[in-house]
């Protein structure tokens, strides 16, 4: 008690008051609002890979995309849309949707890979469709140009995903995610299936050497540091104009207030 | 005399001997400048032009303004053996093989977007202290014209690399010339010397950029100084300071040390900018083509405005007699643009006939105390900022969760709605700061300290103003409203008929104050306690 | 109003005055001065080093040298002490200044006067004496024939600049609305140069795609910017369009001119899910089911659609070139 009474007329009480206040908040919102997917078993080794999948999508997939994987009104068919696709959301953690919203994005994937494995199989055993990629198959930095890619990127991919692969802004909140960080047997299969808003770039329209060439291009923007300085966000000339009218003037109305004021 | 005043001595006389030049030294060399922060945002434009000079010409050792196709040969891999104007290898050239050029670019733009920002927050100070009412508004047309020509010049320069974003806006551009009823098309193949994007367009505004804009920015800076000097600074209300005099420093020593000071703060801040921060990265950008385009397309933000204006705009146009016209290019981008800057060049001259006040004014308004010019400055303010905002809806979507077609309609309306509750909302809080200043002179400060009396009330202690502060928050005028006769007395209406109504009016909105406290109030309250 | 007379007496709310002056540290106290001159030198040195780092970078430092530091990143470290080099060299000298300035130079404050601008009576009156003795001089008043062919004159010598102009660029007569489409032009991938069949578009796909180029002919911007054109494919029985719309498509398969009918920018993006295209400038945003009609934003026209059809090798082409301008309206355009 003597404690807080003693300090309580100190001028930090407030601030450290505040901050202690929400120190607690933010903490308790945190673990209360935690989620925790139901730890999923993992199947027996005497079951086959479809057989698995199977199982794992009557129990995680089929309430909103059917029990055969026909679609409803709420999500669509998964019938031939192949392993890649499945690979690409599954792996990416957009499937299972966290909440029915505009969009589903990139999260922590709740399978691992052996069960996203089944999955695929699963639903590739459905209807033929294409099957999935695995990074460590491409040969993107051997056979990829990176000019070449960058030229493709800019004609079939900046245009929602941003000259740097920061990403844009679509329609009614949907978005062309970052595609930063991606990996490539990743980046292939968003190419080939086409997920959500993406639409798909087929192999002769856009080549599996262009392919691993676009990719190649990727990993180099991601690989390159900013050459003038700190970055921006590699958006353009938005956060340019806001750097400007907050450090740029606010920097310089400060030295203007010191400049003018009385020296004592 | 030491041999140093003995040389001084002579230099002097030689120049005096040819030119008379001892006079008008002697007589600007104590000329007076009144000391505020808010007065060096126009020093902030000044010292960012002069920069612009300085690096602009540094990179015309360099640059190539031309569309001839070439193939990458230099140091940056990403972009090797592709296909580009020689303007965008050049530009490449210098930020990588140039040591410093990259540098020396990014100083460049910084300093560009400094001083149309310099611009912005001097012509808002210039507007809420009313100094650009007599003797001044001359000076005002030609800073409005500065801050046009800044748009312009900003605009050509960050177009001259021909990378995919600013070769984007060119083709904009294009397309508001080529809009332009009767002679559009006409126009637009006489810029781009044939269709879009041509081989001339960038050597075309090169000239513009380096040569024609500098040469009238740099007569119209001279002039727009020499009115200053010549007709002396402004200067705030305060103690000793009237309508007939400058209190402040002398030029030498001590604003030619502060003022020059200040320019190497600014030049320093701005190479400071230039090394901590990227700006204008064309190489991630690419060489322009129209089949290209990139997500989060935007001009620089003294354009961001336009770019919001034309977004939010209704789709627009008429078709008749085989003709068309763009309204939704037109209006948002050329005719409100045009009634906007008008708007704001004859705004000294539309404030003093709602004012009826012709005379000169040397002494700065506090904001509070012209609640219409502040609310209306808060006004269009408002207006900027909505269109602004817009101009990066797609970013802000992408950043806060929400969605283009919200951000649009919300600036639509707003755009509309928002400003007149900001003119509401601004006069009434002026009203109340002046509220808050008459009580401050009658009343005194409260000081929070609570004492009791001897029968028990509890009183809070007020200090009273000094004499310094009390002159400061009551010397400004309070005109009277016009009294424009709408009938004579035979019962004859006045001639200028609804322009004499609409004066009488803005007159009556206009002087809509807080009558400030006279002598005689502070007499009849007696002591200042409560 | 301000004050009556009465008050003027008591006068509390009449200008006091310049208040007295405060001295600084450094006006009474010597050591404080030397203090404040240490100072200002240190500033100025401290520039001086600036200037050392700058020509330090500047001639021995690597260009290929990366260092990280927080917030920046990694950045390439010749730039950024070059950059820093001179920042400080400069930022020092001005702050040094300045501080000479606050400290040292006497800060007492100095009263000027302003005079009036208007000029004395008698001079107003000479300068229209002159003015008008001047006017008589010259005579125009009376010689009506010289100033009317002298206006004349000048009005016909500032035509001269204006015709000069003329060659700045041709007439368009008629390439607004005229593309390098035909009717038989293959459709090929932009960038690639490959002709397209049908079964090379899955549903969902997009293709960026320009017309094929007759041999020795060599792609021009100007060309790209009316001939650009974007392939969708979609279901057919999603198509909502009207008969002779619907013959331009094949199998699904439809494509648009890829100039945005508003302002010109490329409109490439393509939602498959809900089949729009948007423009990322203005964002207009179109339908494909419905040749590409406006749903949203400042475009007032849809996109021109492009009718296709399929050659003898199985190749995509066009039936016939586009049916109106392609890219933003202009004054002579003639349709809806």
């Amino acid at each position: 008690m003597n404690f807080i009474s003693r300090y309580r007329r100190s001028k930090f009480f407030g601030p450290a008051l505040l901050a202690a206040a929400l120190f607690i908040l933010g903490t308790t919102y945190s673990v209360a609002s935690a989620t925790t997917f139901k730890a999923v078993t993992p199947a027996s080794d005497k079951t086959t890979l479809v057989a698995e999948g199977k199982e794992l999508f009557a129990r995680g997939c089929s309430s909103c995309h059917g029990l055969n994987a026909e679609g409803g009104s709420i999500a669509p068919s998964l019938l031939g849309v192949g392993a890649a696709s499945v690979d690409f959301q599954v792996g990416t953690g957009r499937m299972p949707m966290a909440d029915m919203s505009v969009q589903a994005s990139r999260k922590t994937p709740v399978y691992d890979e052996a069960q996203t494995a089944a999955l695929a199989a699963y639903v590739a055993s459905l209807a033929p469709g294409p099957a999935s990629i695995k990074s460590a198959d491409l040969a993107w930095e051997r056979s990829g140009d990176t000019a070449q890619g960058g030229e493709l990127f800019r004609t079939n991919c900046a245009m929602c995903h941003n000259f740097a692969g920061q990403g844009g802004a679509l329609s009614q909140g949907k978005y062309a995610p970052s595609v930063m960080g991606a990996e490539p047997g990743q980046i292939y299969e968003a190419m080939i299936t086409g997920p959500q808003s993406m639409p798909v770039f087929s192999d002769k329209i856009i080549t599996p050497a262009e392919k691993l060439s676009i990719i190649k291009w990727i990993k180099s923007a991601e690989a390159e540091p900013s050459l003038g300085g700190a970055s921006l966000g590699r958006t353009g000339p938005v956060t340019e104009g806001l750097l400007s009218w907050t450090l740029g003037i606010g920097g310089l109305i400060g030295v203007a207030v010191w400049l003018a004021s009385k020296a004592r | 005399m030491s041999a140093k005043e003995r040389a001084a001595g002579a230099v002097a006389n030689y120049v005096d001997e040819r030119t008379g030049a001892a006079k008008w030294m002697k007589k600007n060399l104590t000329k007076v400048f009144p000391d505020h922060w808010s007065f060096m945002l126009g020093e902030v434009a000044l010292y960012s032009f002069i920069i612009l000079l300085l690096s602009g010409t540094f990179l015309t050792f360099w640059f190539d303004p031309s569309m001839k196709e070439v193939e990458y040969e230099g140091s940056y891999g990403p972009l090797s053996g592709l296909k580009m104007s020689a303007a965008y290898a050049s530009t490449l050239h210098i930020s990588f093989d140039i040591r410093g050029g990259l540098l020396m670019r990014q100083i460049h733009h910084w300093a560009a977007l400094l001083f149309m920002v310099a611009i912005v927050t001097h012509l808002l100070r210039v507007f809420f202290t009313g100094a650009f009412r007599k003797p001044r508004e001359f000076n005002w047309l030609l800073g409005i014209g500065l801050l046009t020509l800044g748009i312009v010049e900003g605009f050509l320069g960050y177009s001259l690399p021909d990378d995919l974003l600013s070769g984007t806006g060119i083709r904009i551009a294009e397309a508001i010339i080529q809009a332009i009823p009767v002679v559009g098309s006409y126009l637009a193949y006489f810029v781009f010397g044939g269709p879009f994007p041509g081989e001339v367009f960038i050597p075309r505004i090169y000239t513009v950029h380096i040569l024609l804009l500098p040469g009238i920015f740099l007569a119209l800076i001279t002039v727009h100084l020499m009115l200053v000097w010549y007709q002396k600074h402004t200067q705030y209300p305060g103690p000793g300071r009237t309508e007939k005099n400058v209190v402040g420093y002398p030029l030498m020593p001590i604003y030619m040390a502060k003022a020059g000071g200040f320019f190497f703060i600014v030049f320093g801040f701005t190479a400071f900018l230039g090394a901590v921060a990227s700006i204008n990265p064309i190489w991630l950008f690419g060489p322009y083509t129209p089949a290209q385009i990139t997500a989060g397309s935007q001009p620089d933000w003294y354009m961001g405005w336009l770019d919001g204006l034309v977004r939010m705009a209704p789709p627009l146009e008429t078709h008749a007699f085989g003709h068309t016209i763009s309204w939704n290019i037109l209006i948002p981008g050329l005719i409100i643009p045009g009634i906007l800057f008008t708007g704001m060049a004859l705004y000294p001259f539309i404030e003093s006939w709602m004012t009826g006040d012709k005379r000169e004014h040397h002494l700065l308004d506090r904001p509070r105390n012209v609640p219409t010019r502040t609310a209306i400055g808060v006004m269009s303010l408002t207006f900027m900022i909505v269109t602004l905002l817009n101009g990066g809806n797609d970013i802000i979507a992408t950043h806060f969760g929400l969605t283009i077609n919200q951000i649009m309609w919300f600036s639509r309306i707003g755009v509309l709605v928002l400003p007149p509750i900001a003119y509401i909302v601004t006069k009434r809080i002026c009203l109340s700061l002046q509220r808050a200043d008459r009580e401050l002179v009658l009343h005194g400060k409260e000081t929070g300290r609570l004492v009791m009396l001897p029968h028990g009330e509890f009183i809070e202690v007020h200090e009273e103003l000094s004499p310094e502060k009390k002159w400061t928050l009551t010397q400004h005028e309070q005109l009277p409203q016009l009294e424009i006769a709408q009938e004579n007395q035979s019962g004859v209406r006045n001639p200028k008929g609804l322009r004499a109504k609409l004066q009488q009016r803005a007159s009556r909105a206009h002087q809509e104050q807080i009558e400030k406290p006279s002598a005689k109030d502070l007499l009849e309250l007696g002591d200042g306690h409560h | 109003m301000t004050t009556d007379n009465h008050s003027k007496e008591i006068a509390p709310l009449s200008d006091p005055g310049i208040p007295e002056h405060v001295h600084r540290r450094t006006d009474t106290d010597p050591k404080a001065a030397k203090k404040a001159e240490r100072q200002v030198a240190i500033l100025f040195s401290i520039s001086a080093i600036g200037t050392i780092l700058f020509v330090y970078s500047y001639t021995f430092m690597s260009e290929d040298l990366f260092v990280f530091l927080p917030v920046m990143g990694s950045t390439n470290a010749k730039q950024l002490f070059l950059g820093l080099g001179m920042a400080i060299s400069l930022f020092f000298i001005g702050l040094g200044a300045v501080h000479w300035a606050k400290m040292l130079m006497p800060d007492n404050e100095v009263i000027a006067h302003r005079h009036e601008f208007r000029s004395e009576e008698s001079d107003r009156e000479d300068f229209v004496k002159t003015v008008k003795a001047g006017a008589e001089a010259a005579g125009l008043g009376r010689r009506s024939l010289i100033k009317r062919s002298l206006g004349a004159a000048l009005g016909l010598v500032g035509l001269t600049p204006l015709l000069l102009l003329r060659d700045l660029g041709p007439l368009p007569k008629d390439d607004f609305s005229k593309t390098s489409w035909k009717a038989g032009t293959r459709l090929v991938t932009d960038p690639g140069n490959r002709p397209i069949k049908p079964s090379d578009l899955e549903v969902g796909a997009v293709a960026q795609v320009l017309p094929e180029l007759q041999s020795g002919e060599l792609r021009k911007l100007e060309d790209i910017g009316k001939d650009a054109v974007l392939l969708i494919r979609i279901r057919p029985e999603e198509f909502q369009l009207d008969a002779e719309r619907l013959s331009w498509t094949h199998e699904g398969i439809i494509a648009f001119s890829k100039i945005c009918s508003h302002m010109g920018c490329a409109v490439a993006l393509y939602e498959q899910q809900t089949k729009h295209l948007l423009c990322p400038c203005h964002q207009s945003t179109f339908d494909v089911t419905r040749a590409a009609k406006v749903i949203f934003g400042p475009s007032a026209r849809p996109l021109p659609q492009l009718a296709l059809m399929v050659d003898a090798d199985g190749y995509l082409v066009a039936k016939q070139p586009f049916t109106e301008p392609v890219g933003p309206s202009f004054w002579e355009r003639d349709s809806a």
